[in-house]
């Protein structure tokens, strides 16, 4: 047993909280929010600068790193300072399903990915498939060479600036199998495609991508036909940890404001940490803290093992993280009082960002009930 | 024991019903149900209709021109009015500051300032709480110096809620340092278009501006706007607070709010069901709705005592602590349901319309109410305070 981090990665970890600390502070970042992109050009490139891309990917695929605590040094720290640019959706989501099913030409695109030279989203989710992943009605029908994708993608993160959508479509099967799904690359700009963009509660954008009768080459198709559904999974489970990382991050940040403020802020002469009935209420974000941490550490871990070994800590991960955010968030805002509930206040973002991340890949509740499906099967 | 309204009751029920189904305009409901915040036009506009039907200030005497209804009448509106999506009333005039001048104020300041507020003449807001003063409220330190025929008025004033429509403003200022710190305090009215007030919008995490801070800088304000006697002002602002806990449960509105929850949930599909259908979140929403039947029960087991002529005491305490703590649960629910719709949100989309959102289910900006109603247990004594009353009054402790 040993859970401390390699040399490389606490050399990552230390430059790359240095960097967000000196770099992204809370008006950099209120400056990105308020901006129509949602996000900054030149942060991404000093990012990328600095490996922060390269350490999502293996060595195989041009980076060094790749592995899941690789995913979880870099967003946990991304986290802490509520970044709000789409690493995850470009490199982890996008990036993995290119790397495990890209041809040769593909392959290639890593390398711009890690220089920070190309935008990517993954329009897969849609209106009527809330959290599950086998859920497509998109189509996609071949005929002589061309692909025609005809569908409607919901709630697609970072859309609008990706230079590529990855586009799920199905070309054989139901609503829900899990064959039959293919991936596209669609470059953007492509005759019908419909980019309804939009501001997201806790930064970044989104948008609802249209699909009509978007004509494609074959070559187009990352991975065989009707195949990718394993990618899929694999990709999305990449992003878990992620994200559960980067949520563990704004935690962090979260309980450091309020143990702060408890310990500085005073109401009847007295620090407010004092009153036992607060001061109570921080022990137990502080145990759940490190719930959370054993949880990342148990998803991140687990990354690289079988399916359901991989697949039962991820949820585990998700259905924690949802229940210990919710708690962090909310005890967070309420222990602080009024101040936490305006805009300018560094825990205003922090908390939005630790509630909002239920909202992607599967909420508290689907993990739930997809670990018990685990455990059964 | 009877659990069910008396006859004259349903009648009244049946009678705000028609009203609200006659009056109530259908752009304002349409608002109110899908989250978006009302303007100063849409508030005057509804307390207007209220005023000719004689129903604005239902809490106050006849003789000031109130409605005089008991508490199950008003807890009867209450309902009714969430349930048809009306616009709740904006409280600081009409039953916070006129129940301390029905009591506390002179004739001449009663027959001054009460009309004003029925007829909308005067938008009145709060001026409480400080930046150094929350939870302990006492330890304010905004000052009025007594100036011949005046007091000149020192301090700022925080979270003042739409302060930015108001032109008048009720203040707790310290005019005694030297004494203990509630004996210090006094109630003063002032007109915020007097010289030295400033007020700056405060934008809450979910974008809105609802709140304020109020500056005020040597502003005078004639001696005639002192309500009642000099260092007294902590009583009045008690008997204030006590007012500002009726329909502190707020049942009416976690009905209306668990209505939208299953609306949105029958809607949403999960695994090719309606997600209503997810015995996993049936159950979230059947454990919240039990919750809430018992303090429905528990809301008019006080409402009647109180209706009976005895004074609630820490009971609106207990109303206020699980009141917020089911409402919050309700919000909760209410952005789960949405899933990744919940995400999309546009600040600017606060005043008017989200019109360019995605929202196929008609749910609003639920995650920006479930953040915005992270107030429900901050303000208006935070439920720490409330539990610290119910600590002391049943234990002698506190705190």
């Amino acid at each position: 047993m040993n859970f401390d981090l390699t040399e490389e990665r606490q050399m990552l970890q230390d430059s790359l909280r240095r960097f967000l600390k000196d770099r992204y502070t809370t008006s950099v970042r209120n400056r990105i929010l308020e901006s129509d992109s949602g996000m900054s050009a030149e942060i991404w490139a000093e990012l990328a600068e600095l490996g922060v891309i390269g350490a999502l990917f293996s060595e195989d695929h041009g980076g060094f790193g790749g592995k899941g605590f690789d995913l979880s040094v870099v967003f946990e720290e991304l986290g802490r300072a509520g970044v709000v640019e789409p690493f995850l959706d470009t490199a982890v989501l996008c990036g993995r399903l290119i790397a495990e099913l890209g041809d040769n030409t593909q392959i290639a695109l890593i390398e711009d990915i890690i220089g920070g030279e190309l935008q990517l989203a993954f329009a897969h989710g849609e209106p009527g498939s809330r959290y599950d992943l086998n859920q497509v009605t998109t189509t996609a029908t071949e005929s002589e060479g061309i692909v025609a994708l005809n569908g409607r993608k919901a709630v697609v993160v970072n859309a609008e600036a990706a230079d590529l959508l990855i586009v799920s479509a199905r070309e054989s099967g139901a609503v829900n199998d899990e064959g039959g799904i293919s991936l596209f690359l669609v470059p953007a700009g492509t005759k019908g495609v419909t980019i309804q963009g939009y501001p997201l509660l806790a930064g970044g954008r989104a948008a609802e991508v249209m699909l009509e009768n978007v004509s494609l080459p074959a070559t187009a198709r990352l991975g065989a036909s009707g195949k990718s559904f394993a990618a899929i999974e694999t990709a999305v489970a990449a992003s878990n940890v992620a994200l559960c990382a980067e949520t563990l991050g704004a935690m962090e940040t979260a309980t450091r404001l309020t143990r702060e403020y408890l310990m500085t802020r005073k109401q009847f002469g007295r620090p407010i940490g004092t009153f036992q009935a607060l001061a109570h209420r921080m022990s137990d974000l502080l145990i759940e803290m490190e719930q959370a941490r054993s949880a990342v550490i148990n998803a991140a871990g687990h990354l690289e093992s079988n399916r359901r070994i991989r697949e039962h800590h991820v949820s585990a991960a998700k259905n924690l993280m949802g229940r210990a955010g919710r708690l962090v968030a909310e005890d967070s805002i309420q222990m602080h009082g009024g101040i936490a509930m305006t805009q300018e206040y560094e825990l205003a973002h922090i908390a939005k960002r630790i509630v909002m991340s239920d909202h992607r890949f599967g909420d508290t509740d689907h993990h739930l009930e997809r670990f018990i499906a685990i455990a059964a099967a | 024991m009877d659990l069910s309204y008396s006859s004259e009751e349903l009648a009244f029920r049946e009678e705000v019903r028609g009203f609200l189904q006659e009056k109530l305009p259908k752009e304002m409901s349409d608002k109110v149900r899908k989250g978006e915040e009302l303007g100063k036009a849409d508030v005057e506009r509804w307390h207007a209709i209220l005023n000719t039907q004689g129903w604005l200030a239902p809490n106050w005497p006849k003789s000031f021109g109130g409605a005089e209804w008991n508490a199950v009448q008003r807890h009867i509106f209450e309902e009714e009015a969430a349930a048809h999506y009306a616009p709740r009333i904006v409280p600081f005039g009409l039953s916070m500051l006129a129940p301390v001048l029905q009591k506390f104020g002179s004739k001449a300041q009663q027959d001054q300032w009460l009309p004003r507020i029925l007829s909308g003449e005067d938008w009145w807001c709060q001026g409480y709480s400080e930046p150094g003063a929350g939870s302990d409220l006492a330890s304010l330190k905004t000052t009025a110096v007594r100036d011949g025929d005046h007091y000149v008025v020192n301090g700022q004033k925080t979270w003042t809620t739409l302060g930015q429509h108001a032109n008048m403003i009720f203040c707790l200022v310290r005019t005694d340092k030297d004494v203990k710190q509630q004996e210090g305090i006094s109630f003063l009215l002032i007109d915020m278009t007097t010289p030295g007030v400033e007020v700056r919008p405060i934008i809450l995490l979910d974008g809105s501006a609802e709140v304020n801070e109020v500056w005020f800088t040597d502003v005078r304000v004639p001696v005639e706007n002192l309500v009642g006697e000099e260092n007294k002002g902590w009583t009045y602002a008690k008997y204030l607070l006590t007012h500002e806990r009726t329909n502190i449960a707020g049942v009416g509105f976690s009905q209306a709010g668990l209505t939208a929850v299953k609306r949105i949930a029958r809607s949403e599909m999960a695994g090719g069901k309606p997600l209503l259908e997810n015995p996993h979140f049936a159950a979230r929403i059947a454990q919240v709705e039990i919750d809430l039947m018992a303090m429905s029960t528990t809301n008019l087991r006080i409402i009647s005592k109180a209706a009976s002529g005895q004074a609630p005491g820490v009971e609106s305490s207990m109303l206020k602590v699980k009141g917020t703590i089911i409402r919050q649960e309700i919000n909760d629910l209410a952005r789960r349901a949405a899933g990744v719709y919940a995400m999309p949100f546009a600040s600017e989309a606060v005043e008017g319309s989200n019109a360019g959102l995605p929202d196929p289910h008609m749910a609003g900006p639920v995650a920006a109410q479930y953040f915005n109603n992270r107030k429900l247990s901050i303000f208006g004594g935070s439920n720490e305070i409330q539990r610290g009353i119910i600590a002391k009054v049943t234990m002698g402790g506190g705190q």
